[in-house]
């Protein structure tokens, strides 16, 4: 058994200007952890390199106990992936989509479709779970898509805004379904801009700011670190305009 | 100059000016440097056609015009020919009139006239349309007007008598069609009727030259005596674009005034429905239709399988798309004519020569479009990208998935072919493969992530990708028809389509 769920070490990213400064990251199995940070911070560039869709520039990527860099699939295949903008077929039902994607992970079959017609039913997708995904909603689009990362019972889950745009009926049920997750010792990593749900969900939160992790700890231990009992909004807007000072300190 | 808010000239600045930058970040791609390349292409490319035309024409000028009957059959043909082409793409210009959404939902949510807004998209396709057709057809025409005398310039009135008069049926057969079939089928029929419009004159009259000539050359049947004969006498009304053209004066003036005041009718007609069937255009995009439960749905597969099933289901399921990559079947009508009037009557090699090359062509282009949907037309990229696959598996999958809709595409004509000549079959077999093959290498090599519904922009985006792969399905079916001459001259474009090729790896750009 592996004692991280994820580690990263010294990642590094540029494009046109560096977007990830040597970051060092350690998720435990089974926790669920926020990573926070303003627009452009580089999160989703963080979170896009653990799921094997950018390459990083220097650093390392374990992914229970699996070197992501050396063997990609091998950790592909113990993890799944959801973006802000749900991957979904148009042109395919949910039960449609589901069989693909436990096509693509190799899901032994009765296995999968009792998995599918399970989170169909979970999700309140099964009215729909027959017409194409064309005509959903951005609701229904992000639970289909939530399906489709759950259908292989990955080990480790990697959310990148999975609540943007979604209405109060269906965060509450996609927040559910990663809570349960989480109890049955599934790892989630997961941005948001809605700190009230970091707040909530996350046993521990990393807040990101210019490329650099500037903090990170159980709420608990981010209020301590500015001295005052606060909300986490104020205790957010503090830590980044440090974070910032000091990298303009140091620039 | 500035002119009222919301007039009829401010709205025409305003699609001016987006036009304009649209065109121009097309060809520079936001590199200034690259409008050079362009203008001096251009300019390569002009002075080609240029010369063409003027060494082309001259024997017939140096003979004398005449107007006679052939020439008004062969300048009407031309013509006719020409303007099926010019009505395809008012077609396809005006359905974007209506479902193009870009700022449109801006526009038809503030007070502005959308009667107004209609007038001068429709007057943009009419210049537009126009605009292409002239600079297609000025090479030849100022050719004629050197060597012949400047009457022959009068062929540009007619030209924009045409045009007006293909965006009026254009838009005529539009809102037809609204009224019909509704404002969800209405683009994709629109389209089809455009593609069929487009290619089925040349088909047909190539399919006639066929059937009473056995050949290929549209010029044969204009030139036939059937023809000559069976057309009305030079003083018929029915010449009046021909002798336009060939620089009457009074016929022209009469085209010009009639075809603009058609076209000015139909937009004042066509104009006050324009705002509601614009807006009941909007969120169609949204495909809702329900399924019957597939009883194949989670059956044992393999990661391959699932891709390549996901790459056909998707593609049958997509009837604009499927509209879109089919149409250049239609190419494929004639030569399978040719094939079969000719079966039995031991017409000898010489209709291979026309087959082969055509089949060879149309897999190559059809291998391109299909490529492009299955590499790059991705909707759920990072899905795929994040499965546990090699990339290399997947891109093996969309290729086989591509290769074999070819394969059955081409199959029956093939068994055709091998019961005619089976050694002309494997020559078409090897270079279709080859040209497929080549067509969805370019497409692999030039890959960018895409929506499907970026399809109809994929030559915009990479017209490196485009070029190579028009050049290599040229040159495969060069060689397919000097192979089935029998010719070792087929080695040359072989040779070169594999320099295309080579050229096209080198400059395409390189994945991370």
């Amino acid at each position: 058994m592996p004692t991280s769920a994820l580690a990263l070490s010294g990642l590094t990213k540029s494009f046109e200007r560096p977007v990830v400064r040597g970051v060092d990251l350690t998720i435990r199995p089974g926790e669920f952890y926020a990573l926070l940070g303003p627009n452009g911070a580089g999160k989703t560039t963080i979170l896009r390199m653990v799921a094997g869709l950018l390459r990083p520039d220097a650093g390392s990527i374990t992914v229970l106990g699996v070197d992501a860099l050396a063997d990609p699939v091998a950790a592909k295949r113990r993890m799944a992936w959801v973006s802000d903008e749900p991957m979904v077929y148009d042109r395919l039902t949910p039960l449609e989509y589901l069989d693909f994607v436990a096509g693509l992970w190799q899901v032994e079959p009765v296995r999968a479709k009792a998995s599918a017609h399970e989170l169909i039913d979970w999700l309140d997708l099964a009215p729909h779970a027959n017409e194409l995904c064309g005509g959903f909603s951005k609701g229904m689009l992000q639970k289909v898509a939530l399906a489709g990362a759950l259908v292989h019972d990955p080990d480790l889950i990697i959310l990148d805004e999975p609540l943007t745009g979604l209405d109060a009926g269906s965060a509450r049920q996609v927040k559910d379904v990663l809570r349960q997750r989480t109890a049955s010792g599934v790892t989630v990593i997961m941005t948001t801009h809605i700190l009230e749900v970091a707040e909530r969900m996350a046993e521990r939160i990393g807040v990101i700011a210019d490329g650099r992790l500037i903090a990170e700890g159980t709420l608990a231990q981010l209020r301590a670190r500015i001295g005052r009992e606060t909300t986490l909004e104020e205790i957010f807007l503090d830590l980044v305009a440090q974070g910032q000072s000091s990298a303009e300190d140091a620039a | 100059m500035s002119f009222a808010p919301a007039s009829l000239p401010w709205l025409a600045a305003h699609e001016f000016r987006l036009a304009w930058r649209d065109t121009l970040a097309m060809m520079t791609g936001g590199r200034r440097v690259r409008l050079v390349g362009w203008v001096v292409g251009g300019a390569l490319v002009y002075g080609l056609m240029a010369v063409i035309a003027w060494f082309a024409i001259r024997p017939w000028v140096e003979a004398g015009v005449v107007l006679d009957k052939e020439t008004l059959v062969l300048i009407s043909g031309t013509g006719l020919l020409f303007w099926t082409v010019t009505l395809s793409q008012a077609l396809e210009a005006v359905t974007r009139v209506y479902y193009g959404r870009s700022d449109l939902d801006l526009i038809l949510s503030s007070p502005t006239s959308s009667d107004r807004l209609f007038a001068v998209r429709a007057g943009a396709v009419f210049v537009s349309t126009a605009a292409l057709g002239a600079l297609l057809i000025s090479p030849l025409v100022l050719a004629l007007a050197i060597q012949d005398g400047p009457r022959w310039l009068s062929a540009f009135l007619v030209l924009a008598a045409l045009a007006a008069l293909s965006v009026a049926i254009a838009m005529a057969i539009t809102r037809l069609l609204f009224r019909v079939v509704g404002p969800r089928r209405t683009r994709l029929i629109a389209q089809i009727i455009a593609g069929i419009v487009g290619a089925g004159f040349v088909i047909g009259i190539q399919a006639a030259a066929i059937l009473t000539h056995g050949g290929f050359s549209r010029m044969d049947i204009l030139q036939s005596d059937a023809v000559i004969a069976g057309a009305p006498d030079v003083t018929s009304l029915l010449w009046l674009p021909a002798r336009a053209a060939l620089g009457d004066p009074v016929p022209a003036l009469v085209m010009v005034v009639l075809a603009l005041s058609i076209f000015a009718a139909t937009v004042a007609l066509i104009a006050p429905s324009y705002g509601s069937l614009a807006i009941s255009t909007a969120g169609l995009d949204r495909v809702g239709s329900r399924r019957r439960a597939s009883t194949r749905t989670f059956s044992p597969t393999t990661q391959r399988q699932a891709l390549r099933r996901k790459e056909w289901k998707l593609l049958m399921r997509d009837p604009w798309l499927v509209s879109q990559t089919l149409m250049q079947l239609l190419y494929l009508v004639p030569p399978a004519l040719l094939l079969w009037i000719n079966y039995g009557s031991g017409a000898g090699d010489g209709m291979f020569i026309v087959i082969v090359p055509v089949l060879v062509m149309a897999c190559g282009q059809l291998a391109g479009g299909l490529a492009w949907l299955a590499i790059s037309g991705e909707d759920a990229h990072d899905l795929v990208a994040t499965a546990p696959l090699t990339p290399s598996t997947i891109l093996r999958a969309k290729i086989e998935a591509v290769l074999s809709v070819i394969a059955a595409v081409l199959a029956p004509l093939l068994l055709l072919l091998a019961i005619a000549s089976s050694p002309m079959a494997a020559i078409t077999a090897v270079c279709a493969f080859v040209a497929a093959s080549a067509s969805t290498a370019i497409q692999l090599w030039f890959r960018v992530t895409a929506k499907r519904s970026m399809f109809r922009r994929r030559q915009v985006a990479s017209r490196a990708a485009t070029l190579s792969e028009a050049f290599s399905s040229i040159l495969w079916a060069a060689t397919g028809a000097l192979w089935a001459a029998g010719s070792i001259l087929a080695i040359g474009p072989a040779v070169l389509a594999l320099g295309v090729l080579g050229l096209a790896r080198l400059i395409a750009p390189r994945k991370p």
